[in-house]
């Protein structure tokens, strides 16, 4: 989000690339052999049925899991090749909204957004305050920044776990599962804050979901992981594949099951 | 560049808000105040407008300015005119403001005055009382079920229940009793030697162990070792919404979980206790032949002299009372708990610390009556 939001810039290289990566737990292979490169600007969609390997994917690329073999760069910096501070620098570069917002529970919602900002920046306490306020009313919870985050109901929980993921202006943020248990309603506005943050500040989104209406809505590309064969199938724009893909598994999955 | 702002006046009424460079929440950014004094100095600006042509770069530094700005022409009532700004940050700002704020969400209260949070403690204080009698009934009623054969539990839980509490207790139960041992039997021997009667270091450590500090140290370790991981265990399943699951499907959570928990506790502390003692004395004697020149012998026979069945039991009832106590607390505490990690973390200190307040006065009040009915 440092470089100007109005122009993306399309380097040839891809924001993240993911070369040859596979995924074990112990001795037994979750995915392997994963190639696939993300573009700066892109909504990236990885989907699959359920335990194909999607959440784990996203823990390699975010670095809280090493692969078994393979590379995830970044600006094509590897990031498990790279020293700490290399990686730390990298990982200041994304947020992070997790499947149920892991948002910190003995904290208020303006304390979670600001930790990372009081950590990170030399913000005075006064300006942290008010990129608080801000991200919050980003989010659509403006004057809820003294509520504990059990105190709020599971779709602002989403939308707070946002608007920490946002503190820093990262270049990259990755979703595990944000509409998940949302009704159609709040799960339509999350995809919307999805879209406008990447068209306003051109910022790279990698979604990790099963949902097809917001597959459909929000995604520029997606990688299929298929849990039979242990590893990608299908990528490309998902309405394209849902059309037209060769392989019926996808076209099943995009289709609801019906051929 | 780092961000640089000017206004001018477009028309009278029209000021012109231009902004240049790079508006980095990292750098040192102009205040908004110059435009607030602008505002204050001229009556008559009516419009605000834009001028972000010349912006290298943004992000959030750039929001928060226009927060300000905005917020200053709402007071003054003046409109704003979005249209200079970079396209992003005019969608950006159109997202920030497209929610009001919630007004009266309860939370900008002041503390009550210091009377009323008085009451407000009292009052809850008094409703704790309650709770717990209602926990004690509950549990009453399981116990009761359990002789007629009726309670729902699962074997298997409650054996691996007995083995946590019992077996892998074994190691610091064994540390901590030997130490005590050897601390009474050490302590004693110096005051004992001064009458040359270091031979009743065996009738202290065995009485001290026996009756007393067995029991109690014992329960201490239990304390902080099971009340809290019942607490733990308990809190986190109310969390996870796990003992929910089991009112839904017709189980009864005390009979599930609480009463192998407390039978468990309450089967194995009279066994811990004695072992417990074991421990003690065999660190007494360890003294009093290393230090104090007494045959191994000599001391088991002056061991077996003082000791009596009624010590022994004096010892294994306090301990049984003390198991019932601190499963007590660390059933109540898991499920009174919270949904939050914080309130897991409030339920296991809260066990712990009901727990050992629980088992002194007991010990307290056990004493006094074995003393009485000259036990």
């Amino acid at each position: 989000m440092k470089a100007n939001g109005v122009q993306h810039k399309k380097d040839p290289g891809g924001h993240i690339t993911v070369q040859d990566l596979t995924m074990m737990y112990g001795n037994f292979v979750i995915q392997h052999d994963l190639n696939f490169t993300i573009p700066r600007g892109d909504i990236f969609i990885i989907m699959g049925g359920s335990g194909c390997g999607k959440s784990t994917l996203l823990r390699h690329m975010i670095g809280l899991k090493a692969p078994a073999r393979g590379r995830v760069l970044f600006d094509d910096i590897s990031y498990w090749e790279s020293s700490s501070a290399e990686q730390q620098r990298i990982k200041r570069s994304f947020g992070m909204s997790f499947q149920s917002g892991a948002l910190w529970s003995s904290l208020t919602l303006a304390e979670n957004v600001a930790l990372p900002l009081g950590e990170y920046t030399d913000l005075t306490a006064a300006d942290i305050a008010e990129v608080v306020s801000l991200k919050l009313s980003l989010v659509g919870l403006a004057g809820f920044e003294e509520f504990y985050p059990s105190e709020i109901s599971g779709g602002m929980q989403k939308r707070a776990a946002l608007a920490r993921a946002i503190a820093l202006d990262p270049e990259i943020l990755f979703f595990d599962e944000p509409s998940a248990g949302l009704d159609p309603i709040s799960s339509r506005r999350l995809d919307d804050l999805i879209l406008e943050l990447r068209d306003s500040l051109g910022t790279t989104i990698v979604v990790v979901t099963h949902e097809l209406a917001s597959i459909f809505t929000i995604g520029d590309n997606a990688v299929f992981l298929d849990a039979e064969t242990r590893t990608m199938i299908a990528i490309g724009n998902p309405r394209t594949l849902r059309d037209g893909s060769p392989n019926p598994v996808v076209r099943q999955f995009l289709n609801r099951g019906e051929l | 560049m780092p961000g640089q702002l000017s206004l001018q006046f477009h028309s009278p009424d029209d000021l012109r808000v231009v902004l240049a460079g790079s508006w980095l929440l990292v750098d040192s950014l102009p205040s908004a105040d110059d435009v607030a004094l602008q505002l204050q100095s001229r009556s008559d600006v009516h419009r605000l407008s834009f001028d972000g042509k010349a912006i290298t770069q943004w992000d959030s530094g750039l929001l928060i300015f226009l927060a300000r700005v905005y917020q200053l022409a709402s007071e003054g009532r003046i409109h704003v005119d979005p249209g200079g700004l970079p396209e992003g940050a005019r969608r950006m700002m159109k997202l920030a403001t497209a929610v009001p704020p919630q007004e009266d969400t309860g939370k900008h209260s002041k503390p009550p005055p210091v009377l009323e949070r008085i009451g407000l403690r009292s009052l809850s204080m008094w409703r704790a009382g309650p709770e717990m009698l209602h926990f004690l009934g509950e549990v009453t009623l399981s116990f009761g079920r359990l002789f007629r054969g009726t309670a729902q539990y699962r074997r298997s839980d409650l054996m691996l229940i007995i083995e946590d509490v019992g077996a892998h207790a074994l190691p610091i139960v064994s540390l901590i009793s030997f130490l005590v041992g050897l601390i009474v039997a050490y302590m004693g021997a110096v005051q004992l030697a001064q009458f040359g009667a270091q031979i009743y270091i065996a009738n202290l450590v065995s009485l001290g162990m026996t009756r007393e500090m067995g029991a109690l140290m014992t329960g201490v370790i239990m304390a902080g070792r099971t009340g809290a991981a019942f607490a733990a265990q308990l809190g986190t399943m109310q969390v996870n919404e796990e003992i929910d699951a089991f009112r839904t499907l017709g189980f009864n959570p005390i009979d599930f979980l609480v009463l192998p928990r407390m039978l468990a506790l309450i089967l194995m502390m009279p066994l811990l206790v004695l072992y417990a003692g074991i421990v003690g004395i065999t660190a007494g004697m360890f003294v009093a032949v290393t230090v104090f020149d007494i045959s191994t012998f000599e001391y088991y026979q002056q061991t077996v002299r003082s000791m009596a069945w009624s010590h022994i039991w004096v010892g294994v009832i306090k301990g049984t009372v003390y198991g019932m106590l601190i499963a007590f607390a660390g059933c109540l505490r898991g499920m009174q708990c919270g949904r939050s990690a914080q309130a897991v973390g409030e339920a296991t200190t809260s066990a712990v610390v009901t727990g050992i307040l629980f088992i002194v006065i007991a010990a307290s009040l056990l004493t006094i009556l074995f003393q009485e009915l000259g036990i």
